[in-house]
């Protein structure tokens, strides 16, 4: 009787819990907009990062088309104001604002998890001292941070880069900071301290793979903030400068033929909304996936 | 007379133990802060070789008494004195160097094994930390360990949320054992398990005891879960060490009152032994704001103004047999008779106003 018992425990536990990531995907199945977001972003990165290969144009060459043209079959999107075509400097674009987003994103997570995590962790005066910081950057208004310090340190990609990260990390510290603080209290936590080991070893073997996955939603809305902010910041001409393409830049240089070739603008501007919507989007069902509340609804 | 007195020496000495928390609460802002005494003043030794069991109601300090002598907590003031050094003195470096020869098995089997681990890498953590054995080797140990408890080594590669409570209990159990410490402290071991399991895993652990020489403290909320396992008992009551001695003394012979109201209260497996049940009225105090003198009078059938004056002493009342009651039952003499005896000849001014 009792070998039957255990064998249905056994039976019972395995495809409630299974792997938490597996759990995570079929959960976002059931949302689908943010199923649908995922695969559109997948499609969106290839194309961006490998379309450059493919595409024989170069985004800085003049075309014997001249200037504005129209669309056509060799010039999908016609030429710009200069006469480059239009097509390979969305692609390429595209490749630096992603590129960007990715980057700024990587590093606000890993500026964020450290922070977050060893305020949580350690406590007392290192909790006391990193929080601290945290609210003070909070109080500070993130666009105008980004302003001022690109202004100060100029506008070169890896800085672009620093400074969105540098801004984005607020958020990830604090849901990581959270979150170690539930996990450190757990009794495998404390097993390990009995085990004998290290600080160290216990933050990073025990505590942060728990927090693993609120870090990746996290990382998606960072991205969204990221790629917003540096199209923001181009546009205002601080960001990343010409000839480099960026949506962001493109969007800026289309403004005075916003009369005469609205498409010029139309399509930077449309790319990077869909975009950011489309890792909000993501971020957003891949929250509600990991909500244990997740089940009821 | 005790035979642990005289053949045994200490493996630990814990003098004066002490841990309070600060709580905050209380007040217009909530600034007032409180002090909660979890662990009170406790001072006994625990022999090399012995299973001292260690019981008392819910939130009277044993499980924090139990991590404290492992450090798991940092003890507000007292000793623990292990191979004649203080070890609340040693830095993290020699702590972590000591947990080799000391561990723990927890009450909980969900909460105490990393759901993101396989148990062959909990186990196998205990070698890696300390540098003993890695990749084959590992693999090698950790398997003879888990046919030691009773586990299919073949299961080295599952995942804790594959096993029945019992069974993640046995991978404790491994855990604990691997670097084949000196000391154990079982905390509440088997509560979270079905009855059916729980007799196998105390049966489990008095042989890996035998068998490997432990030391065992052993801390549980029922008497009779400790009976069996103990060759000593330690009675804890509001963060106090009540009465400790052997364990046929505690369960025969009872000195404290509260031991006796306990024992009163364990189910007999004989129907025809009746027995005259003390049900203590009240609740447990709260360890925040516990009353003045013994923390027991406002429960105690027997106490009397000065116990509200005094806290009783922790002494040795009888051979081996250490109390702290300022009136102790004599051998022999149950709480029945002795609530009697108090009943005609009363002390002056005896505490029935506090009972009512």
């Amino acid at each position: 009787m009792l070998g039957a018992s255990l064998k249905e425990d056994v039976n019972q536990a395995e495809p409630q819990e299974e792997k938490r990531r597996f759990v995570l995907l079929t959960r976002l199945k059931q949302n689908k907009v943010a199923f649908f977001s995922l695969w559109f972003l997948l499609i969106v990165h290839f194309v961006v990062f490998v379309g450059p290969v493919l595409w024989p144009l170069s985004p800085d060459e003049l075309t014997d088309v001249g200037a504005l043209a129209p669309w056509t079959l060799q010039h999908p999107f016609g030429t710009d104001d200069l006469g480059r075509d239009v097509f390979a400097r969305m692609l390429h674009g595209g490749r630096v604002t992603l590129l960007v987003g990715l980057c700024a994103m990587l590093f606000s997570l890993i500026i964020g998890t450290i922070i977050g995590a060893c305020a949580g962790f350690f406590g007392k005066v290192v909790e006391s001292i990193l929080m601290r910081i945290t609210e003070a950057m909070m109080a500070i208004p993130n666009f105008f941070f980004v302003l001022v310090a690109l202004t100060v340190l100029g506008t070169t990609p890896v800085m672009v880069v620093v400074v969105i990260a540098l801004t984005g990390w607020v958020e990830i510290a604090r849901v990581v900071y959270g979150e170690t603080l539930k996990w450190k209290e757990y009794e495998f936590v404390e097993a390990a301290n009995a085990a004998g080991a290290s600080a160290r070893r216990i933050l990073l073997k025990y505590v942060v793979p728990q927090i693993l996955p609120s870090i990746i939603v996290s990382g998606t809305l960072a991205i969204a903030w990221a790629i917003l902010t540096e199209s923001a910041i181009s546009y205002l001409g601080l960001g990343i400068q010409p000839p480099t393409p960026t949506w962001g830049n493109m969007l800026q240089n289309s403004q005075q033929y916003i009369w005469t070739a609205p498409i010029l603008g139309v399509l930077p501007g449309v790319a990077i909304t869909i975009v950011v919507l489309a890792y909000n989007f993501l971020g957003d069902g891949l929250r509600d996936a990991l909500d244990p509340r997740f089940a009821k609804k | 007379m005790n035979p642990h007195e005289s053949n045994h020496e200490p493996l630990l000495e814990i003098k004066n133990l002490k841990k309070y928390f600060e709580i905050k609460g209380g007040g217009a802002l909530g600034r007032k802060k409180q002090t909660l005494k979890a662990v009170d003043d406790v001072s006994f030794e625990i022999y090399k070789g012995e299973t001292l069991g260690l019981v008392g109601e819910s939130g009277c300090g044993k499980s924090t008494l139990g991590r404290n002598i492992l450090r798991l907590q940092d003890p507000t003031s007292g000793e623990v004195v292990y191979d004649q050094k203080n070890i609340l003195d040693y830095t993290k470096k020699e702590m972590r160097a000591l947990r080799k020869d000391m561990q723990i098995i927890y009450q909980d089997p969900f909460g105490s094994l990393n759901p993101r681990f396989t148990i062959g890498q909990i186990i196998g953590e205990m070698y890696e930390i300390h540098g003993i054995a890695r990749g084959k080797e590992k693999e090698k140990k950790v398997k003879e360990l888990l046919e030691l408890v009773g586990l299919d080594p073949q299961r080295y590669h599952s995942y804790p949320h594959e096993f029945s409570g019992g069974q993640r209990q046995r991978v404790g159990i491994a855990r604990a054992l691997a670097l084949q410490p000196e000391f154990i402290v079982a905390d509440e071991p088997v509560s979270a398990l079905d009855v059916s399991v729980q007799s196998q895993v105390i049966n489990l652990l008095i042989e890996l005891k035998k068998e490997m020489g432990l030391t065992l403290l052993f801390i549980a909320h029922g008497l009779n879960v400790v009976r069996h396992i103990s060759d000593r008992v330690g009675v804890m009551y509001l963060g106090k060490l009540v009465e400790l001695s052997d364990t046929d003394s505690i369960f025969n012979e009872p000195a404290h009152p509260y031991t006796a109201a306990l024992l009163s209260t364990v189910p007999e497996a004989d129907p025809e032994a009746r027995k005259e049940r003390i049900v203590l009225k009240g609740e447990v105090p709260s360890p925040a704001s516990p009353p003045s003198g013994c923390n027991f009078r406002t429960r105690c059938p027997l106490a009397t103004e000065r116990c509200s004056q005094e806290a009783p002493a922790w002494q040795e009342t009888r051979n081996g047999h250490f109390t702290a009651c300022h009136y102790p039952l004599e051998k022999g003499q149950t709480l029945k008779d002795a609530i009697k005896q108090r009943k005609e000849q009363p002390e002056k001014n005896t505490n029935n106003l506090i009972m009512a």
